[in-house]
């Protein structure tokens, strides 16, 4: 019989996520990470947030990516959803809307992978919480 | 919304949207009836808002005239003579419970649990997911503050091999529990 995954195994995955964060440096290494959040919202959820996640999440763990993936709310681009926010490292914050499959291995190949951009991206209007409370 | 985890990811943003830290996810299957709970420790709502939540025309939004998740998830229960019930109180949290006729026609699918779940749980690192799923006598849970014991300070719990592996943990368990319906 298969034996079932259990959290146990997911202690034996850690060690080798470890020693990569070990190569990186400790501590807080979200900026040194490609970040993507993805609005899941009413409206991108019927759009097909789900599945571009899901898409997203798979294609940078089977490129090896070192990235986080994160949800988030409305951004306020009903007319565009799905839409996806990607931060480089170092880089300002880039929006692109009507994200399909072949979109999502555009973005990763070209804008993540060879820090090009591509076609799609949305001029940004809005600040989040954090940066207005900073002004 | 084509699929029940369609519903799920929206209600639980709504949790996540009311800054809850802790937000449970209980799926029943019933003989006859299927239940999806989410109870959450967020702001809550007043009596007010709680009578307007089901209008499709209301929502506590600026940026749009339209509040549509929770209206769309009660058609469809209703549909299926389920319903759908939501308490709330104010600072302390909200309890919604979705019904649904498990074996009627007008069910929408299940769609995929186990990887709504994992995409959830990493998807939103700040808030404590606790799902569970049962029938019958079997029942199957992890939460946030489970996965995010064994992975540390150093482990970020949003990295996509993270989500992977416990899409497939949960999908196993599931699967060998005979929870998974379409």
């Amino acid at each position: 019989m298969t034996k079932v995954k259990s959290l146990a195994d997911l202690k034996k995955m850690k060690e080798d996520l470890q020693s990569k964060v070990n190569l990186r440096e400790k501590g807080d290494n979200v900026e040194r990470m490609v970040q993507v959040k993805v609005s899941m919202a009413t409206c991108g959820i019927a759009a097909g947030a789900k599945e571009v996640m899901n898409q997203l999440i798979t294609e940078l763990d089977n490129r090896s990516v070192d990235a986080v993936v994160t949800q988030t709310g409305c951004m306020g681009y009903c007319h565009a959803e799905p839409t996806i926010e990607v931060t480089l490292p170092n880089n300002d914050p880039v929006v692109f809307g009507h994200v399909d499959d072949k979109k999502v291995v555009e973005i990763i190949e070209q804008y993540i992978i060879a820090g090009k951009l591509v076609d799609g991206v949305i001029p940004v209007n809005y600040e989040t919480v954090k940066e207005h409370k900073n002004k | 919304m084509k699929d029940l985890t369609m519903h799920i990811v929206d209600i639980v943003q709504n949790s996540v949207r009311a800054e809850a830290e802790n937000v449970v996810l209980a799926i029943e299957i019933g003989e006859e009836m299927l239940s999806i709970k989410i109870i959450d420790d967020g702001c809550g709502m007043d009596a007010e808002t709680l009578e307007k939540v089901t209008d499709p025309f209301y929502t506590s939004r600026t940026t749009r005239k339209v509040g549509l998740g929770i209206p769309l998830m009660k058609q469809n229960a209703e549909l299926t003579g389920g319903e759908v019930k939501i308490a709330s109180i104010v600072g302390e949290g909200t309890e919604f419970e979705a019904t649904f006729g498990l074996t009627h026609w007008d069910r929408p699918p299940m769609g995929n649990l186990p990887e709504t779940v994992a995409m959830t749980m990493t998807g939103n690192p700040s808030v404590n997911l606790m799902f569970s799923c049962s029938k019958g006598e079997a029942s199957f849970a992890v939460s946030t503050a489970e996965v995010k014991e064994i992975l540390g300070d150093d482990v970020n719990i949003s990295q996509p091999k993270i989500t992977s592996f416990l899409k497939d943990m949960i999908a196993e368990n599931l699967k060998e529990l005979e929870m998974i319906i379409d």
